[in-house]
């Protein structure tokens, strides 16, 4: 029976030991351990929470350089393009103005030649004409000197022109 | 020839300290020629308190720690020697002797006088040990304290890497679940009943160690500790569901009113019997295992008897941590169902059922 009797003096002596222990260990040891713990999670958290963040920007950073490079690969390719087109047209634009141009000049010397032509034939007509005309006169002014020629090639032109 | 010998070395250690734990066999009770082995007697003696703390028993002769022996009477006074003084129940002093470990009051006749009243407020062996268990809770968790000061920020090192898991296991397992948001209030109560009674215990399993979280005064502090905090920290919902349990038609009210009063006494009751039976009984087993070897008077018998209280003893070691955490967690339920908001009333049947 003694072993379920209470005994005072354990319960006096417990109730100061268990008190000192309680309050020593209250002030002392769970109050700062609690804290220091706490703030030890605390900081933990947000370094991970910090990291988490800067791997966060750092994606967004990087998404944006690749996005920017894009923009820059086709700013290129449009310049490239623009560029290409520009010099494709000029190179056109020359050749159809020099092939006018050549044209031009083709159809002027022709054009000259033929007034040329046209002015030396016509030079060459008169020079016949009057060399013919020389001549005609050289001839008929030595056939004409007797008047029995005169008189037959007369008739002969007569003859002819009833023919006619 | 050298590990044979480590081998012996270690087995024999290993008997000498599962002996010496609980082999205070010897002691007191060792059997006299003329008087039968009682081991009954020999386990009450040693689980109950001693005014000295008793360590080996050479040929017949007590070996043990005199402590301070503090007895107040109305009409002696103050009486403080030394428990020497009674040379292990042979010798009367200052009107005191000694009846099997109980001091009694003699009158002048040299006979024990029961109906004497005084009040014995002695170091005995119990007392010695739970100041021991403290000065070590002391000296360890403010060194612990101190590191965690010291290296503040850091990841913990020694001391401070084994305890801070228990200690975050209290907060995170037993305290916050159980108590819900107004937790940190009671950490600094939780903690140190866990802590006390685990190291209650473990003193206890040492050699020639007292018994003291096996003792009824010991744990019925602390369920008194813990009914009293439970009742003052108490807010309305908790009274509300003692004296008028709301969501629950009028007849049954009242038949629960009863109930839940006895309630409020039982829950602590049961933390009391409950560390007290567990502790107590493990030392039983240990020592009726060795008494064994006493009842049979036969050497042999230790071949039996040495490995079985050798295993009690190390199924007591996991009892001391368990038993803890169960009184801290019932505890802490308690605390728990005493500040809680009572918003959902089907969540807090597992509440008060989860004793056991």
């Amino acid at each position: 029976m003694s072993l379920v009797t209470p005994d005072f003096g354990l319960f006096f002596w417990q109730f100061i030991t268990f008190g000192i222990l309680l309050f020593i260990l209250g002030k002392f040891a769970w109050g700062p351990i609690m804290s220091s713990l706490k703030e030890r999670e605390d900081s933990i958290t947000e370094a991970l929470e910090s990291a988490a963040k800067a791997k966060a920007e750092m994606a967004s950073l990087k998404a944006a350089n690749e996005a920017l490079l894009q923009e820059a690969r086709l700013e290129r390719d449009k310049m490239l393009r623009d560029a290409q087109t520009v010099a494709t047209n000029l190179l056109n634009e020359a050749k159809d103005k020099a092939l006018k141009e050549g044209n031009m000049l083709l159809e002027n010397a022709r054009r000259g030649i033929e007034t040329e032509k046209n002015a030396a034939m016509a030079e060459v007509k008169n020079h016949a004409v009057s060399i013919a005309l020389e001549v005609a006169e050289k001839i008929l002014k030595k056939e004409l000197k007797d008047t029995d020629a005169q008189k037959a090639l007369v008739s002969e032109y007569l003859k002819e022109s009833t023919l006619n | 020839m050298a590990t044979n010998l480590h081998k012996f070395l270690l087995t024999a250690s290993l008997a000498l300290v599962v002996l010496f734990n609980n082999g205070n066999a010897f002691a007191n009770s060792a059997p006299a020629a003329d008087e039968p082995f009682n081991p009954g007697k020999m386990i009450q003696d040693h689980i109950a308190d001693a005014p000295d703390w008793h360590l080996f028993d050479i040929d017949g002769h007590s070996y043990s720690i005199p402590l301070p022996v503090i007895l107040y009477s109305s009409q002696k006074g103050l009486d403080v020697f030394s428990s020497s003084k009674f040379e292990h129940g042979h010798a009367t002093y200052k009107g005191y002797k000694l009846e099997g470990h109980h001091i009694v009051a003699v009158d002048a006749s040299g006979a024990a006088d029961h109906s004497a009243h005084f009040y014995n407020v002695s170091i005995t062996k119990n007392v010695a040990s739970m100041m021991l268990s403290a000065v070590l809770l002391l000296v360890l968790l403010l060194t612990i304290a101190n590191s965690y000061k010291k290296r503040q920020g850091l990841a913990p090192t020694g001391a401070q890497s084994f305890f801070e898991p228990i200690i975050l296991y209290i907060r995170d397992d037993v305290a916050k679940p159980m108590i819900g948001p107004q937790y940190a209030t009671f950490m600094p109560y939780l903690l140190t009943i866990f802590f006390f009674i685990w190291f209650n215990n473990l003193l206890g399993l040492m050699p020639s160690g007292a018994n003291v979280s096996g003792n009824i005064t010991f744990t019925m502090f602390l369920a008194l500790a813990t009914f009293i905090i439970t009742t003052f920290k108490a807010n309305k919902s908790y009274w509300a569901h003692i004296l008028w349990t709301p969501g629950v038609p009028l007849p049954l009210r009242i038949i629960i009113l009863p109930l839940e009063i006895v309630g409020m006494f039982t829950k602590p009751f049961s933390l009391m019997i409950r560390l007290f039976a567990n502790i107590t009984a493990g030392h039983i087993i240990v020592l009726s295992f060795i008494g064994l070897i006493f009842i049979f008077k036969t050497v042999f018998m230790s071949a039996f008897g040495i490995p079985f209280a050798l295993f009690i003893s190390v199924l007591e070691l996991f009892v001391a941590i368990l038993q803890a955490y169960v009184f801290t967690l019932l505890t802490a339920l308690y605390f728990g169902s005493a500040v809680a908001e009572h918003e959902h009333h089907d969540d807090h049947a597992q509440g008060h059922e989860a004793a056991h």
